[in-house]
């Protein structure tokens, strides 16, 4: 379903993050690896080593496009995160499918922003739920979730001015 | 002078009584609810908690009455007052022995209704007068249900009257004399749904005074603690001795109207003895009551009142007035 | 809906009810839009203790972590307990010795017991009924003495280690835990025979609070809540974890979609922990409880990492991404009343405060999991 989305399936990838796991990657690699992050795509992952089956990579633009489809499909919301990747200068949105009852699939879906504008749409039109996780997210890493109706402070206080899971946040 | 005497040995009588059955009533609650809980209650203060009473009222005459900023001082200092001395005059007419009766009125059910309603208006204006929504949610709620269940409980009372063809309460007893079957309760010669009459009247009175599974005035888990939210030391202490003084006269009025006030029930030694174990009875059931059930809803009710209770008290009348105009 | 249309022309208030409220169970804050008795708008605001564990478990190693998963939930912290280890374990790729797996489910399932009879004491004190509490913390008592003697701590465990659990049970502990499901066994009849079948408890919660199973979906609602609205769905079953595919177990499913529906299936639920307790401690096998070729500096490869396991309250799933130092690069806790509470707002509307506030008794709320 997903892959009529135009997202190519990620063979190689694969292998080269099944290698890393098995640490028989030489150094020069694994650099590699840091220097550029993942292109969007599918990926078909081991459940028994990562605990989901499907990570998705997606445009930011394909997040409530994927959202639908995953809902069309029964699937429920589990949570929605940041990721504050530094060195790439991007905020990495994740978002976990699961099935409550039913098949045992899981479904990452990410995609990754600039961190100097960090928009994505919102997805809690599609799944109610989204609404306190995307406030979360945007309470704690100062992601944009563009459209959601109720962006204000929930679990800080306030009057707080900063964004606590930024990495260049000083403790 | 005979009078004058008359009134003052009232005051000081009822005065002593009412203060000392206050403060042991809720020791009585306190070690009921704990044995009810698997749990021993109060033992520390005196020999198995009986001094606990009096260190409670000393705490709460000791402690600053504060008047909330928003509340409206008068009517917040004035609502406990009006509870305690509607609950003292209600006093006044109780017949504990034939002879024992502060003032025999010729129309004592009336006084005590009236007097009763008092009770309610209080709740309202402590409600009110503390500037505290919760509060103010209580009031209403306190109010809704004294008028929903004053009705099926007067229609009950009004079945007694047309029974007994008086309003005072001492006569009421006397029709009653004799064997046990001749008390309102068993009197099904004179109208057979007596026995569930004397249910309703029993949960209605219950309902007015606001306890549990009635509670809504103070519904804890709700409101906080509804109408007594903002009161603190004797504002609260005066509040909590209206309830029980309350629970006293509902039970009394029970035990009058149905119960066969200080009659004996096989007819010998007849005298307050009976009158007080008959009441004591009855407020123990309503603290068992209380420990055993969780709390109505508001709608609820109202739903028992209205359409369960009056309707059954509107057919009890007629049935009562068939009985006697046939038999 | 109908309903918010009538509130705009008569008047409102607001109601703000807690943080301080004896319905909330704690430092949970409803602020309430009210139409008389009726409720327009309830929404809650959370933050009232949150601690940011998500950013400490950035800043400690994962051992200095442990500590953090006993403060999440105060109730069923051995359940958070056991998706920490079970995350790592996933992620490092360590065997969990067989006893340590038995403990683990003996453990959980008995915290999972004691926070279920909590539940029904508060549950019913927020009804309105004082006495079953004490009963219910009368039973609790003996779990918790039971627990202190194995991992040390009443309330706060950090008991399990990754490739097993900290201390091997003794004799007195197996034999107290058989002694002590002989004796709750018949107090579940009892409650159901003093509190479920009482009427003004059957006129509180049936009808009451309905959630329909696509609400759930749509707000991630999991355990209990989720079962009670009719959906057999257990992270026990269905995405088996430790050695619970091994015992007998049914998962209680109830399709009234009601506030009646939840405290049935947690009741049940009761029952079932008791069965596989018992199975437990009979098929537990002799051998060591910690894993010995658990290595002692901890790097997990790089990339994300997932574990979600059954909570007293539901799916408590954890994520993390490692960047292959002693540290989480990101550490993510996704705490089930956080969801099971966020459709309080959509499910409240209309509904009587009374009502309301039983119905979110039955959400079984505990607040610092929400805040974290």
């Amino acid at each position: 379903m997903l892959a009529s989305e135009g997202l190519p399936p990620q063979k190689e990838v694969v292998e080269e993050v099944q290698a890393a796991e098995e640490g028989e990657v030489d150094p020069k690699a694994k650099k590699k690896e840091e220097e550029k992050p993942r292109e969007n795509g599918l990926l078909e992952t081991d459940y028994a080593k990562r605990g989901f089956h499907l990570d998705v990579q997606v445009n930011p633009d394909q997040v409530v496009r994927s959202a639908e489809i995953l809902d069309s499909e029964g699937m429920t919301m589990e949570m929605v995160t940041g990721v504050d990747w530094l060195k790439d200068g991007q905020f990495e949105i994740v978002y976990d499918y699961s099935f409550t009852g039913g098949e045992l699939f899981r479904v990452v879906v990410r995609c990754r922003v600039d961190r100097e504008k960090p928009d994505v749409p919102t997805i809690s039109e599609v799944f109610g739920g989204a609404n306190w996780h995307e406030r979360e997210t945007w309470e704690l890493f100062g992601i944009n979730f563009v459209g959601h109706p109720q962006l204000e402070r929930f679990l800080l206080p306030d009057d707080c001015d900063y964004y606590p899971l930024r990495k260049d946040f000083k403790l | 002078m005979d009078e004058l005497i008359r009134i003052l040995s009232y005051f000081v009588g009822i005065a002593a009584f009412l203060g000392l059955n206050l403060a042991y009533l809720g020791w009585v609650e306190r070690k009921g609810a704990g044995h009810i809980q698997r749990r021993i209650g109060p033992k520390d203060v005196g020999p198995y908690g009986l001094l606990q009473p009096l260190a409670d009222g000393l705490k709460l005459m000791s402690k600053q009455l504060v008047v909330p900023d928003n509340a409206d001082r008068l009517l917040y200092m004035s609502a406990p007052v009006l509870a305690m001395v509607a609950t003292v005059i209600l006093f006044v007419t109780i017949p504990w022995g034939e002879n024992l009766v502060p003032r025999e009125f010729d129309y004592g059910l009336i006084m005590i209704f009236a007097v009763a309603s008092a009770a309610g208006l209080s709740i309202l204006l402590g409600g009110w007068a503390s500037g505290n929504k919760y509060s103010l949610i209580a009031g209403t709620r306190a109010v809704s249900q004294s008028v929903a269940f004053e009705i099926p409980m007067l229609i009950t009372a009004i079945t007694i009257v047309m029974i007994t063809g008086t309003m005072n309460l001492n006569e009421i007893i006397r029709s009653q004399s004799g064997m046990f079957w001749n008390w309102n309760v068993f009197a099904l010669d004179k109208s057979i749904l007596m026995p569930i009459s004397f249910l309703v009247f029993f949960v209605c009175s219950m309902a007015e005074i606001n306890r549990a599974p009635f509670d809504l005035g103070e519904a804890e888990s709700e409101l906080v603690a509804g109408y007594i939210t903002e009161y603190g030391g004797m504002g609260f202490g005066l509040f909590m001795m209206a309830e029980y003084g309350n629970m006293m006269i509902g039970a009394s009025l029970t035990t009058i109207l149905f119960l066969g006030g200080w009659q004996c029930p096989f007819g010998l030694f007849p005298g307050p003895h009976w009158f007080l174990l008959k009441m004591y009875f009855l407020i123990w059931t309503i603290v068992w009551i209380r420990w055993t059930y969780p709390r109505t809803t508001l709608w609820g009710l109202l739903n028992l009142s209205w359409k369960y209770l009056i309707p059954f008290s509107l057919v009890n009348l007629l049935v009562t007035a068939l009985f006697i105009k046939v038999f | 809906m109908t309903l918010l249309a009538q509130s705009q022309l008569q008047e409102t208030f607001e109601l703000n009810i807690g943080p301080q409220h004896p319905a909330t169970h704690g430092v949970l804050r409803v602020k309430v839009i009210m139409d008389g008795e009726y409720i327009v708008k309830a929404e809650p605001v959370l933050g009232y203790i949150h601690r940011m564990h998500e950013k400490m478990g950035e800043n400690r190693t994962w051992n200095q972590f442990w500590p953090n998963l006993g403060r999440l939930d105060y109730l069923s912290a051995i359940a958070y307990n056991h998706g920490y280890a079970g995350l790592l374990e996933r992620a490092m790729g360590i065997e969990v010795p067989e006893r340590a797996e038995y403990i683990r489910v003996i453990t959980v399932e008995l915290n999972r017991l004691q926070s279920h009879l909590l539940w029904f004491g508060a549950f019913i004190l927020d009804l309105g009924g004082f006495t079953p509490l004490m009963y219910a913390f009368d039973e609790r008592e003996q779990i918790l003495d039971l627990l202190e003697s194995v991992t040390g701590s009443r309330l706060t465990y950090c008991y399990f280690r990754f490739g097993g659990v900290y201390n091997d049970v003794d004799d007195d502990f197996i034999t107290g835990t058989r002694a002590f499901i002989k004796r709750l066994r018949p107090q579940i009849p009892m409650y159901h025979d003093l509190v479920t079948k009482n009427v003004i408890l059957m006129e509180r919660l049936v009808d009451i609070g309905h959630i329909s199973a696509d609400m759930c979906r749509k707000y991630g609602a999991t355990g209990p809540v989720l079962r009670g609205s009719g959906v057999n769905f257990d992270i026990r079953k269905n995405e088996p974890y430790s050695v619970y595919p091994e015992l007998d177990f049914d998962v209680p499913v109830y399709h009234e979609c009601d506030s009646m529906a939840r405290y049935m299936v947690r009741m049940d639920e009761m029952e079932q922990s008791m069965r596989i307790i018992e199975q437990a401690l009979d098929k537990m096998p002799d051998g060591p409880v910690k894993a010995e070729k658990a290595p002692k500096i901890l790097k997990p490869p790089k990339g994300d990492y997932h574990f979600a396991v059954e909570a007293a309250r539901g799916t408590f799933s954890m994520r993390t991404v490692s960047d292959a130092t002693n540290t989480s690069y990101r550490m993510r806790l996704r705490s089930p009343t956080y969801s099971n509470l966020s459709l309080f707002e959509e499910a409240s509307r209309g509904m009587l405060l009374s009502d309301a506030l039983a119905f979110m008794g039955s959400l079984d709320l505990v607040i610092p999991e929400m805040d974290r």
